[in-house]
Protein backbone atom coordinates (compact mmCIF):
# COMPACT_ATOMS: atom_id res chain seq x y z
CA UNK A 1 0.00 0.00 0.00
CA UNK A 2 1.40 3.45 -0.79
CA UNK A 3 0.67 6.36 1.62
CA UNK A 4 0.85 10.29 0.76
CA UNK A 5 2.48 12.47 3.16
CA UNK A 6 1.45 15.73 2.83
CA UNK A 7 3.17 18.27 4.09
CA UNK A 8 0.55 21.23 4.24
CA UNK A 9 0.42 20.73 7.85
CA UNK A 10 4.41 21.34 7.91
CA UNK A 11 3.84 24.76 5.96
CA UNK A 12 0.60 25.26 8.38
CA UNK A 13 -0.68 27.68 5.89
CA UNK A 14 -3.59 26.93 5.59
CA UNK A 15 -4.42 27.45 9.56
CA UNK A 16 -3.46 31.12 9.60
CA UNK A 17 -4.91 31.87 6.39
CA UNK A 18 -8.42 31.98 8.12
CA UNK A 19 -7.99 34.59 10.39
CA UNK A 20 -6.54 37.26 7.53
CA UNK A 21 -8.23 39.57 5.19
CA UNK A 22 -7.69 40.24 1.77
CA UNK A 23 -6.31 43.99 1.15
CA UNK A 24 -6.96 43.52 -2.62
CA UNK A 25 -9.38 41.26 -4.79
CA UNK A 26 -8.97 41.85 -8.55
CA UNK A 27 -11.20 40.11 -10.37
CA UNK A 28 -11.54 39.50 -13.92
CA UNK A 29 -9.10 42.64 -14.35
CA UNK A 30 -8.39 43.60 -18.07
CA UNK A 31 -6.38 46.07 -19.26
CA UNK A 32 -5.38 47.96 -22.81
CA UNK A 33 -2.49 50.23 -24.09
CA UNK A 34 -4.55 51.15 -26.88
CA UNK A 35 -4.83 47.81 -28.72
CA UNK A 36 -2.51 46.08 -26.68
CA UNK A 37 -4.07 43.80 -24.35
CA UNK A 38 -1.56 44.23 -21.40
CA UNK A 39 -3.83 41.97 -18.77
CA UNK A 40 -6.01 39.28 -18.93
CA UNK A 41 -8.28 38.32 -17.08
CA UNK A 42 -6.42 38.77 -13.61
CA UNK A 43 -7.87 36.76 -10.55
CA UNK A 44 -6.13 37.79 -7.47
CA UNK A 45 -6.71 37.69 -3.88
CA UNK A 46 -3.77 39.36 -1.99
CA UNK A 47 -3.98 38.92 1.72
CA UNK A 48 -2.40 41.28 4.52
CA UNK A 49 0.14 41.23 6.13
CA UNK A 50 1.70 38.65 3.56
CA UNK A 51 4.44 39.79 1.28
CA UNK A 52 3.19 38.70 -2.37
CA UNK A 53 5.81 38.36 -4.61
CA UNK A 54 5.03 38.74 -8.72
CA UNK A 55 7.59 37.20 -11.38
CA UNK A 56 7.62 37.12 -14.87
CA UNK A 57 9.59 37.98 -17.82
CA UNK A 58 9.94 41.19 -19.21
CA UNK A 59 6.73 42.93 -20.45
CA UNK A 60 4.38 39.62 -18.96
CA UNK A 61 2.16 42.71 -17.54
CA UNK A 62 3.72 42.70 -13.79
CA UNK A 63 4.36 46.81 -13.59
CA UNK A 64 1.73 46.99 -15.46
CA UNK A 65 -0.53 45.53 -12.46
CA UNK A 66 0.80 46.96 -9.69
CA UNK A 67 0.32 50.35 -11.16
CA UNK A 68 -3.02 49.97 -11.45
CA UNK A 69 -3.04 48.71 -7.47
CA UNK A 70 -2.68 52.41 -6.66
CA UNK A 71 -4.33 53.46 -10.19
CA UNK A 72 -0.64 55.19 -10.88
CA UNK A 73 -1.52 53.22 -14.73
CA UNK A 74 -3.56 55.73 -15.51
CA UNK A 75 -1.18 58.31 -15.72
CA UNK A 76 -0.87 56.59 -19.74
CA UNK A 77 -3.41 58.10 -21.74
CA UNK A 78 -4.20 54.93 -23.89
CA UNK A 79 -5.32 52.71 -20.92
CA UNK A 80 -8.58 51.17 -20.83
CA UNK A 81 -9.71 48.99 -18.20
CA UNK A 82 -12.33 46.42 -17.47
CA UNK A 83 -13.40 44.06 -14.41
CA UNK A 84 -13.01 45.27 -10.81
CA UNK A 85 -10.10 45.58 -7.80
CA UNK A 86 -11.24 45.78 -4.29
CA UNK A 87 -8.92 47.71 -2.23
CA UNK A 88 -10.69 46.72 1.26
CA UNK A 89 -13.74 45.84 -0.26
CA UNK A 90 -14.63 48.69 -2.58
CA UNK A 91 -13.71 49.05 -6.36
CA UNK A 92 -11.31 51.54 -6.71
CA UNK A 93 -12.39 52.06 -10.32
CA UNK A 94 -15.59 53.77 -8.84
CA UNK A 95 -16.23 57.40 -10.30
CA UNK A 96 -16.39 58.68 -6.21
CA UNK A 97 -13.20 57.43 -5.40
CA UNK A 98 -10.59 59.74 -4.74
CA UNK A 99 -7.10 59.01 -6.41
CA UNK A 100 -5.59 60.60 -3.88
CA UNK A 101 -7.33 58.83 -1.14
CA UNK A 102 -6.09 55.30 -2.68
CA UNK A 103 -2.44 56.84 -2.66
CA UNK A 104 -2.00 57.97 0.64
CA UNK A 105 -3.07 54.09 1.58
CA UNK A 106 -0.99 52.37 -0.41
CA UNK A 107 2.58 53.53 -0.64
CA UNK A 108 4.98 52.92 -3.53
CA UNK A 109 8.79 52.64 -3.86
CA UNK A 110 10.13 51.95 -7.91
CA UNK A 111 13.02 50.24 -8.86
CA UNK A 112 15.89 53.53 -9.20
CA UNK A 113 15.90 55.07 -5.71
CA UNK A 114 13.83 58.45 -6.45
CA UNK A 115 14.37 60.73 -2.95
CA UNK A 116 13.32 64.52 -3.85
CA UNK A 117 16.26 67.07 -4.84
CA UNK A 118 15.80 68.18 -0.74
CA UNK A 119 17.38 66.98 2.96
CA UNK A 120 16.99 63.47 3.77
CA UNK A 121 14.48 65.17 6.78
CA UNK A 122 12.26 66.97 4.10
CA UNK A 123 12.21 63.75 1.96
CA UNK A 124 10.76 61.98 4.96
CA UNK A 125 8.33 65.19 5.53
CA UNK A 126 7.51 65.42 2.55
CA UNK A 127 3.96 63.53 2.33
CA UNK A 128 2.89 64.26 5.89
CA UNK A 129 3.45 68.38 5.51
CA UNK A 130 1.31 67.69 2.22
CA UNK A 131 -1.23 66.52 4.17
CA UNK A 132 -1.03 69.55 7.02
CA UNK A 133 0.74 68.50 9.56
CA UNK A 134 2.87 71.72 10.24
CA UNK A 135 4.22 71.00 13.76
CA UNK A 136 7.76 70.86 13.84
CA UNK A 137 7.79 68.58 16.97
CA UNK A 138 5.11 66.28 15.27
CA UNK A 139 7.01 65.77 11.74
CA UNK A 140 10.19 65.41 13.70
CA UNK A 141 8.68 62.12 15.24
CA UNK A 142 7.37 61.32 12.32
CA UNK A 143 10.68 61.54 10.50
CA UNK A 144 12.20 59.50 13.14
CA UNK A 145 9.65 56.62 13.35
CA UNK A 146 9.84 56.32 9.69
CA UNK A 147 13.16 56.47 9.14
CA UNK A 148 13.53 53.62 11.88
CA UNK A 149 10.70 51.48 10.03
CA UNK A 150 12.80 51.90 7.22
CA UNK A 151 16.07 50.50 8.72
CA UNK A 152 18.22 53.40 8.45
CA UNK A 153 17.55 56.02 11.57
CA UNK A 154 21.13 55.04 12.40
CA UNK A 155 23.08 55.51 9.58
CA UNK A 156 21.26 58.86 8.83
CA UNK A 157 20.65 60.54 12.27
CA UNK A 158 23.52 63.02 12.42
CA UNK A 159 23.24 64.49 8.93
CA UNK A 160 19.23 64.78 8.36
CA UNK A 161 19.74 68.17 7.06
CA UNK A 162 22.19 66.87 3.91
CA UNK A 163 20.82 66.34 0.40
CA UNK A 164 19.78 63.03 -0.26
CA UNK A 165 21.73 62.93 -3.09
CA UNK A 166 24.82 62.78 -1.07
CA UNK A 167 24.13 59.14 0.37
CA UNK A 168 24.52 55.77 -1.25
CA UNK A 169 22.14 53.97 -3.42
CA UNK A 170 21.20 51.85 -0.80
CA UNK A 171 20.57 54.02 1.19
CA UNK A 172 18.57 56.06 -0.82
CA UNK A 173 15.90 53.68 -1.67
CA UNK A 174 15.50 53.06 2.16
CA UNK A 175 14.81 56.83 2.05
CA UNK A 176 12.31 56.29 0.04
CA UNK A 177 10.77 53.42 1.85
CA UNK A 178 10.30 55.73 5.33
CA UNK A 179 9.19 58.53 2.70
CA UNK A 180 6.18 55.70 2.12
CA UNK A 181 6.03 54.98 5.41
CA UNK A 182 6.04 58.53 6.70
CA UNK A 183 2.20 58.81 5.66
CA UNK A 184 1.34 55.37 6.99
CA UNK A 185 -0.16 53.57 3.97
CA UNK A 186 -1.56 50.10 4.60
CA UNK A 187 -0.15 48.39 1.93
CA UNK A 188 3.53 48.99 0.05
CA UNK A 189 3.92 48.42 -3.81
CA UNK A 190 7.64 47.71 -4.49
CA UNK A 191 8.42 47.58 -8.27
CA UNK A 192 12.20 46.12 -8.30
CA UNK A 193 13.05 47.79 -5.54
CA UNK A 194 16.50 46.20 -4.81
CA UNK A 195 17.59 46.01 -8.87
CA UNK A 196 19.78 48.78 -9.07
CA UNK A 197 21.30 48.31 -5.65
CA UNK A 198 24.43 46.03 -4.36
CA UNK A 199 24.19 42.95 -2.66
CA UNK A 200 24.35 44.61 1.00
CA UNK A 201 21.82 47.07 0.49
CA UNK A 202 20.05 44.31 -1.15
CA UNK A 203 19.86 42.23 1.71
CA UNK A 204 19.10 45.18 3.91
CA UNK A 205 15.61 45.92 2.08
CA UNK A 206 14.74 42.50 2.02
CA UNK A 207 15.43 41.98 6.14
CA UNK A 208 13.31 45.13 5.97
CA UNK A 209 10.60 44.00 3.82
CA UNK A 210 10.41 40.99 6.37
CA UNK A 211 9.91 43.55 9.43
CA UNK A 212 7.42 45.98 7.49
CA UNK A 213 5.14 42.75 6.71
CA UNK A 214 3.84 42.88 10.19
CA UNK A 215 2.33 45.93 9.41
CA UNK A 216 1.80 46.44 6.23
CA UNK A 217 0.80 44.31 3.20
CA UNK A 218 3.51 43.95 0.96
CA UNK A 219 3.69 43.47 -3.00
CA UNK A 220 6.65 43.59 -4.40
CA UNK A 221 7.75 42.86 -8.15
CA UNK A 222 10.83 41.30 -8.76
CA UNK A 223 13.17 39.41 -11.38
CA UNK A 224 15.09 37.92 -8.94
CA UNK A 225 13.90 34.36 -8.19
CA UNK A 226 15.98 34.12 -5.23
CA UNK A 227 14.65 36.72 -3.76
CA UNK A 228 10.73 36.07 -4.36
CA UNK A 229 11.67 32.69 -2.92
CA UNK A 230 13.42 34.35 -0.25
CA UNK A 231 10.71 37.04 0.84
CA UNK A 232 7.52 36.54 -0.37
CA UNK A 233 4.61 34.51 1.06
CA UNK A 234 2.64 33.92 -1.81
CA UNK A 235 3.93 34.35 -5.13
CA UNK A 236 1.93 34.79 -8.62
CA UNK A 237 3.35 34.55 -11.81
CA UNK A 238 2.44 36.21 -14.91
CA UNK A 239 3.07 35.53 -18.58
CA UNK A 240 1.87 37.44 -21.33
CA UNK A 241 -0.59 39.28 -19.60
CA UNK A 242 -1.85 36.84 -17.64
CA UNK A 243 -1.62 34.88 -14.18
CA UNK A 244 -0.56 31.20 -15.09
CA UNK A 245 0.07 30.06 -11.65
CA UNK A 246 -0.70 31.88 -7.86
CA UNK A 247 0.14 29.72 -4.79
CA UNK A 248 2.19 29.49 -1.92
CA UNK A 249 5.81 30.59 -2.42
CA UNK A 250 6.80 27.07 -0.79
CA UNK A 251 4.62 25.55 -3.29
CA UNK A 252 5.89 27.59 -6.26
CA UNK A 253 9.25 26.72 -5.87
CA UNK A 254 9.56 23.78 -5.23
CA UNK A 255 6.68 21.77 -6.72
CA UNK A 256 4.57 24.49 -9.11
CA UNK A 257 1.80 23.12 -10.88
CA UNK A 258 2.06 24.61 -14.07
CA UNK A 259 5.12 23.36 -16.30
CA UNK A 260 5.35 27.00 -17.47
CA UNK A 261 6.12 28.51 -14.08
CA UNK A 262 8.71 25.47 -13.10
CA UNK A 263 10.26 26.58 -16.68
CA UNK A 264 10.51 29.95 -15.58
CA UNK A 265 11.61 29.74 -12.45
CA UNK A 266 14.21 26.98 -13.24
CA UNK A 267 15.62 29.51 -16.08
CA UNK A 268 14.20 27.72 -18.85
CA UNK A 269 12.74 30.30 -20.49
CA UNK A 270 12.51 34.37 -20.02
CA UNK B 1 26.76 25.77 -24.83
CA UNK B 2 24.46 28.19 -23.12
CA UNK B 3 24.67 28.11 -19.30
CA UNK B 4 21.41 26.66 -19.00
CA UNK B 5 22.97 24.04 -21.32
CA UNK B 6 25.62 23.57 -19.17
CA UNK B 7 23.80 22.90 -16.47
CA UNK B 8 21.81 20.33 -17.73
CA UNK B 9 24.53 18.28 -18.93
CA UNK B 10 26.25 18.68 -15.20
CA UNK B 11 22.79 17.76 -13.89
CA UNK B 12 22.64 14.38 -16.60
CA UNK B 13 26.20 13.39 -16.03
CA UNK B 14 25.69 12.83 -12.11
CA UNK B 15 23.22 11.15 -12.95
CA UNK B 16 24.96 8.87 -15.02
CA UNK B 17 27.29 8.78 -12.43
CA UNK B 18 24.69 7.38 -10.10
CA UNK B 19 23.81 4.81 -12.66
CA UNK B 20 27.56 3.96 -12.34
CA UNK B 21 27.59 4.11 -8.91
CA UNK B 22 24.34 1.84 -8.55
CA UNK B 23 25.79 -0.63 -11.09
CA UNK B 24 29.24 -1.29 -9.27
CA UNK B 25 26.75 -1.73 -6.11
CA UNK B 26 24.50 -4.55 -7.61
CA UNK B 27 27.49 -6.05 -9.08
CA UNK B 28 29.40 -6.46 -5.48
CA UNK B 29 26.51 -7.76 -3.89
CA UNK B 30 26.45 -10.22 -6.62
CA UNK B 31 29.98 -11.21 -6.40
CA UNK B 32 30.39 -11.48 -2.40
CA UNK B 33 26.92 -13.92 -2.86
CA UNK B 34 29.28 -15.74 -5.13
CA UNK B 35 31.88 -15.94 -2.87
CA UNK B 36 30.33 -17.15 -0.25
CA UNK B 37 28.56 -19.91 -1.79
CA UNK B 38 32.13 -20.86 -3.97
CA UNK B 39 33.88 -20.36 -0.46
CA UNK B 40 36.30 -18.14 -2.73
CA UNK B 41 38.18 -16.19 -0.44
CA UNK B 42 40.13 -14.20 -3.26
CA UNK B 43 36.78 -13.17 -4.77
CA UNK B 44 35.75 -11.87 -1.12
CA UNK B 45 38.95 -9.96 -1.02
CA UNK B 46 38.35 -8.70 -4.89
CA UNK B 47 34.86 -7.24 -3.56
CA UNK B 48 36.55 -5.36 0.09
CA UNK B 49 39.33 -3.68 -2.34
CA UNK B 50 36.76 -2.70 -5.41
CA UNK B 51 34.61 -1.18 -2.43
CA UNK B 52 36.99 1.77 -2.23
CA UNK B 53 36.22 2.86 -5.91
CA UNK B 54 32.40 2.83 -4.79
CA UNK B 55 33.18 5.40 -1.99
CA UNK B 56 35.23 7.69 -4.21
CA UNK B 57 32.19 7.76 -6.88
CA UNK B 58 29.70 8.82 -4.03
CA UNK B 59 32.16 11.26 -2.87
CA UNK B 60 32.19 12.59 -6.30
CA UNK B 61 28.98 12.62 -7.14
CA UNK B 62 28.08 14.35 -3.99
CA UNK B 63 30.91 17.10 -4.52
CA UNK B 64 29.29 17.74 -7.60
CA UNK B 65 25.55 18.41 -6.76
CA UNK B 66 26.62 20.34 -3.91
CA UNK B 67 28.72 22.56 -6.15
CA UNK B 68 25.68 22.78 -8.83
CA UNK B 69 23.24 23.56 -5.45
CA UNK B 70 25.81 26.06 -4.47
CA UNK B 71 26.41 27.71 -8.18
CA UNK B 72 23.02 27.26 -9.87
CA UNK B 73 20.52 27.91 -6.99
CA UNK B 74 18.29 25.16 -8.58
CA UNK B 75 14.60 25.01 -7.81
CA UNK B 76 11.72 22.53 -7.83
CA UNK B 77 12.19 19.35 -10.14
CA UNK B 78 15.89 20.62 -10.85
CA UNK B 79 16.07 20.74 -7.03
CA UNK B 80 14.69 17.63 -6.45
CA UNK B 81 16.99 15.91 -8.88
CA UNK B 82 20.21 17.07 -7.02
CA UNK B 83 18.64 16.21 -3.68
CA UNK B 84 17.38 12.76 -4.35
CA UNK B 85 20.79 12.09 -6.44
CA UNK B 86 22.57 12.30 -3.03
CA UNK B 87 20.33 10.31 -1.31
CA UNK B 88 20.06 7.36 -3.79
CA UNK B 89 23.80 7.59 -3.96
CA UNK B 90 24.07 7.11 -0.18
CA UNK B 91 21.68 4.22 -0.34
CA UNK B 92 23.73 2.61 -3.22
CA UNK B 93 26.92 3.18 -1.20
CA UNK B 94 25.37 1.28 1.73
CA UNK B 95 24.70 -1.86 -0.48
CA UNK B 96 28.02 -1.97 -1.32
CA UNK B 97 29.00 -1.81 2.35
CA UNK B 98 27.16 -4.68 2.81
CA UNK B 99 28.64 -6.74 -0.10
CA UNK B 100 31.76 -5.79 1.70
CA UNK B 101 30.41 -7.39 5.07
CA UNK B 102 29.09 -10.28 3.01
CA UNK B 103 32.86 -10.82 1.49
CA UNK B 104 34.36 -10.44 5.32
CA UNK B 105 31.82 -13.34 6.55
CA UNK B 106 32.73 -15.30 3.78
CA UNK B 107 36.46 -15.08 4.83
CA UNK B 108 35.48 -15.81 7.91
CA UNK B 109 33.23 -18.99 7.03
CA UNK B 110 36.16 -20.27 4.45
CA UNK B 111 35.68 -23.83 3.67
CA UNK B 112 33.45 -25.04 6.56
CA UNK B 113 30.94 -26.79 5.03
CA UNK B 114 28.11 -24.65 4.39
CA UNK B 115 24.55 -24.84 6.27
CA UNK B 116 21.58 -25.81 3.57
CA UNK B 117 19.65 -22.70 4.86
CA UNK B 118 22.55 -20.95 1.98
CA UNK B 119 19.95 -22.08 -0.40
CA UNK B 120 17.34 -19.67 1.25
CA UNK B 121 20.11 -16.68 1.61
CA UNK B 122 20.52 -16.86 -2.40
CA UNK B 123 16.69 -16.47 -3.13
CA UNK B 124 17.04 -13.44 -0.46
CA UNK B 125 19.78 -12.20 -2.91
CA UNK B 126 18.43 -12.61 -6.12
CA UNK B 127 15.04 -11.39 -5.11
CA UNK B 128 17.23 -7.86 -3.68
CA UNK B 129 19.58 -7.49 -6.88
CA UNK B 130 16.06 -8.18 -8.61
CA UNK B 131 14.78 -5.08 -6.71
CA UNK B 132 18.05 -3.09 -7.06
CA UNK B 133 18.16 -3.43 -11.00
CA UNK B 134 14.28 -2.45 -11.42
CA UNK B 135 14.55 0.39 -9.57
CA UNK B 136 17.68 1.83 -11.03
CA UNK B 137 15.99 1.03 -14.56
CA UNK B 138 12.62 2.82 -12.83
CA UNK B 139 15.02 5.56 -12.10
CA UNK B 140 16.34 6.33 -15.62
CA UNK B 141 13.05 6.05 -16.83
CA UNK B 142 11.44 7.94 -14.20
CA UNK B 143 8.43 5.05 -14.35
CA UNK B 144 6.82 5.14 -10.85
CA UNK B 145 4.45 2.21 -11.57
CA UNK B 146 7.62 0.49 -11.51
CA UNK B 147 9.04 1.77 -8.62
CA UNK B 148 6.27 0.94 -6.86
CA UNK B 149 6.26 -3.09 -7.69
CA UNK B 150 9.71 -3.28 -5.70
CA UNK B 151 7.62 -2.36 -2.34
CA UNK B 152 5.72 -6.63 -3.44
CA UNK B 153 9.08 -7.78 -3.76
CA UNK B 154 10.15 -6.33 -0.53
CA UNK B 155 7.90 -8.16 1.19
CA UNK B 156 8.80 -11.41 -0.18
CA UNK B 157 12.59 -10.59 1.05
CA UNK B 158 11.11 -10.28 4.26
CA UNK B 159 8.70 -13.20 4.68
CA UNK B 160 12.43 -15.05 3.61
CA UNK B 161 14.27 -13.65 5.92
CA UNK B 162 11.81 -14.56 8.93
CA UNK B 163 12.07 -17.64 7.52
CA UNK B 164 15.86 -18.20 7.51
CA UNK B 165 16.32 -16.45 10.93
CA UNK B 166 14.00 -19.13 12.57
CA UNK B 167 15.38 -22.23 10.65
CA UNK B 168 19.00 -20.67 11.09
CA UNK B 169 18.16 -20.49 15.30
CA UNK B 170 16.76 -24.10 14.76
CA UNK B 171 20.11 -25.56 13.17
CA UNK B 172 22.00 -25.80 15.81
CA UNK B 173 20.60 -28.66 17.52
CA UNK B 174 23.62 -28.15 20.34
CA UNK B 175 26.62 -28.36 18.19
CA UNK B 176 28.40 -25.28 19.27
CA UNK B 177 30.62 -25.52 16.30
CA UNK B 178 27.75 -24.33 13.98
CA UNK B 179 27.38 -21.67 16.23
CA UNK B 180 29.32 -18.88 14.75
CA UNK B 181 28.23 -20.07 10.71
CA UNK B 182 24.93 -20.04 12.27
CA UNK B 183 25.73 -16.49 13.60
CA UNK B 184 27.47 -15.05 10.31
CA UNK B 185 25.04 -16.25 8.23
CA UNK B 186 22.57 -14.75 10.30
CA UNK B 187 24.02 -11.54 9.93
CA UNK B 188 24.48 -12.33 5.65
CA UNK B 189 20.70 -12.49 5.51
CA UNK B 190 20.19 -9.87 7.21
CA UNK B 191 22.31 -7.84 4.77
CA UNK B 192 20.61 -8.59 2.13
CA UNK B 193 17.42 -8.12 3.65
CA UNK B 194 18.51 -4.29 3.96
CA UNK B 195 20.00 -3.65 0.90
CA UNK B 196 16.45 -4.73 -0.59
CA UNK B 197 15.11 -1.93 2.12
CA UNK B 198 17.28 0.20 0.35
CA UNK B 199 15.68 -0.39 -2.98
CA UNK B 200 12.42 0.49 -1.19
CA UNK B 201 13.68 3.81 0.12
CA UNK B 202 15.06 4.63 -3.85
CA UNK B 203 11.74 3.72 -5.10
CA UNK B 204 10.08 6.37 -2.26
CA UNK B 205 12.57 8.91 -3.70
CA UNK B 206 11.97 8.12 -7.54
CA UNK B 207 7.78 9.29 -6.11
CA UNK B 208 9.14 12.48 -4.51
CA UNK B 209 11.49 13.16 -7.68
CA UNK B 210 8.16 12.70 -10.10
CA UNK B 211 5.47 13.83 -7.77
CA UNK B 212 7.29 16.54 -4.86
CA UNK B 213 5.41 14.42 -2.50
CA UNK B 214 6.49 11.65 0.20
CA UNK B 215 5.45 8.33 -0.06
CA UNK B 216 5.71 5.24 2.59
CA UNK B 217 5.92 1.99 0.49
CA UNK B 218 6.41 0.26 3.39
CA UNK B 219 2.76 0.77 4.40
Amino acid sequence: MTTIITNKSVSGATADQTAKKAVYETKQLNLWYGSNHALKNIDLEIMENEVTAIIGPSGCGKSTYIKTLNRMVELVTSVKTSGEILYRGRNIFDQDYGVEELRTRVGMVFQKPNPFPKSIYDNVAYGPRIHGIKNKKILDEIVEKSLRGAAIWDEVKDRLNENAYSISGGQQQRICIARALAIEPDVILMDEPTSALDPISTLKVEELVQELKKDYSIIIVTHNMQQAARISDKTAFFLNGEVVEFDHTDTIFSNPSDKRTEDYISGRFG
Amino acid sequence: MSLREKFEFELNSAQEQLIDLSTMAVNALNKSMEALVNQDVDAALEVIEDDKDINQLEEFINDRVILLIAKQSPVATDLRRLIVTIKVASDMERVGDYAVNIAKETIRIGNQELLPQIAQIQQMQKLAVAMLRQVIDAFVEEDIVKAKEIAELDDQVDELYGDVIRKLMLAGGGNPERLSQITQLAFISRYMERSADHATNIAEQLFYLVRGQHYDLNK
